[in-house]
């Protein structure tokens, strides 16, 4: 079925951290522990989701020479939601988030999904393709936050996973760890297509 | 301090201490995407450097005169990114018309600022910046020197990581290491060190 086509590519097959390389600031910036990079996902997740409905809804109306600047302003909007409402019950995750909440709105995979699908299908579809990517972009998210928050605190979730005579190897949740981390993860990718 | 001194501490800072893109992660996706010849990372620089500058001096008056004046604070991520996606379409037009030559080098890069993030980080970060005494908030002048250097910083490591990727071209790479893995990881070390210049206290 079509649906499940369109979720599951961005899992995947089309994962937009990984094979589009979307999305570079967030998935650098806030993965010094799993909960923020759970934190940061889902708020995307959120975002997307909504804007896809949106957008997806007004593509007829929209003029295509301001189509741009229409998708910013939805996509902004939802952001300022989020922002709000996160600030309001999550207080110390929006503090640790801190400037990339606002900074969603120039997160490439937002505008890029809203240029790319919403505009052009259905608001099924849509849905689909906006969790599919969504779930793709948490997951990848976790994945480099797992290996940074192991190696560099020796927790997972703030759970201690480690023997505690581990010394955690700082550099991991500082920012070069992001780089580097993120590096061989893709390097990790590449190969792996190769072999296939 | 005199203001000069403020401004060497502002302009070290943005520029080295807290990198825009090594430390604040801001600014990545032109950092790895543009990075791969070095007039492509000049120009893409040189229309960064414009826009921060343009769009630090804008979003600092709206933010002053027409957000905190009548209220609308939560109003401030959908004002900031319009009037930025604007100003980079005005900017565009203008230097359409009056400088063909330089639009000419510029102009491809103009739309990709709208998405670049340094842009409406700089904007929203001169909103909630202190000078280096730690009580005055940013003026107008303030932010718009804030915005420029800023604007420096990211272009001086563009032009590096640049630099390094034209050599790194003739080096024999392992195929899966080839492209993003090895400038993620370059990105990395050169992360590690500005990290040097942390400890500096100015």
């Amino acid at each position: 079925m079509s649906f499940i086509k369109e979720l599951s590519k961005g899992i995947i097959k089309d994962n937009p951290t990984f094979v589009l390389v979307l999305g570079m600031c967030p998935t650098l910036a806030v993965t010094t522990s799993v909960v923020n990079a759970l934190g940061m996902g889902l708020a995307a997740t959120f975002v997307l989701i909504c804007s896809n409905i949106i957008i997806s809804l007004i593509k007829n109306i929209t003029p295509s020479k301001i189509r741009i600047p229409v998708y910013i302003v939805v996509i902004a909007a939802f952001v300022s939601i989020v922002d709000m409402v996160m600030s309001a019950y999550l207080p110390a995750l929006h503090k640790s988030l801190g400037l990339f909440i606002p900074l969603i709105v120039v997160n490439c995979i937002i505008l890029g999904r809203a240029e790319a699908f919403a505009s052009k299908n259905n608001v099924f579809l849509s849905i689909a393709d906006a969790i599919g990517m969504g779930l793709g972009f948490t997951l990848s998210l976790s994945v480099v936050a797992t290996i940074r928050e192991i190696l560099g605190a020796g927790t997972w979730l703030g759970m201690r996973v480690v023997a505690s005579n581990y010394d955690p190897m700082l550099i991991a949740i500082l920012a070069p760890g992001a780089f580097i981390t993120l590096g061989f993860l893709m390097a990790l990718m590449n190969m792996l297509k190769e072999k296939k | 301090m005199g203001y000069f001194g403020e401004l060497f501490v502002m302009a070290m800072t943005a520029i080295f201490i807290q990198n825009f893109v090594l430390s604040r992660f801001l600014g990545l996706c032109p950092y790895l995407g543009v990075s791969k010849k070095l007039d492509s990372a000049l120009g893409m620089g040189m229309a960064v450097i414009f826009v921060m500058t343009l769009a630090s001096a804008i979003t600092f008056l709206i933010n002053k005169y027409l957000l905190l004046q009548f209220g609308l604070m939560y109003l401030q991520t959908i004002a900031f990114i319009l009037t930025i996606a604007a100003l980079v379409q005005f900017v565009e037009m203008v230097i359409q018309k009056n400088a063909p030559a330089l639009y000419k080098s510029l102009g491809v890069f103009l739309p990709l600022i709208t998405t670049n993030c340094a842009v409406l980080g700089v904007a929203i970060i001169n909103t909630t910046a202190f000078r280096s005494d730690g009580i005055t908030p940013y003026n107008f002048l303030d932010s718009t020197l804030n915005g420029f250097f800023s604007g420096v910083g990211f272009t001086f490591v563009l032009l590096a990581m640049a630099g390094i990727r034209q050599r790194l071209e003739k080096v024999d790479l392992p195929k899966s290491m080839r492209g993003m893995p090895i400038a993620l990881v370059l990105a990395g070390i050169m992360a590690l060190a500005f990290y040097g210049f942390m400890g500096f206290k100015i």
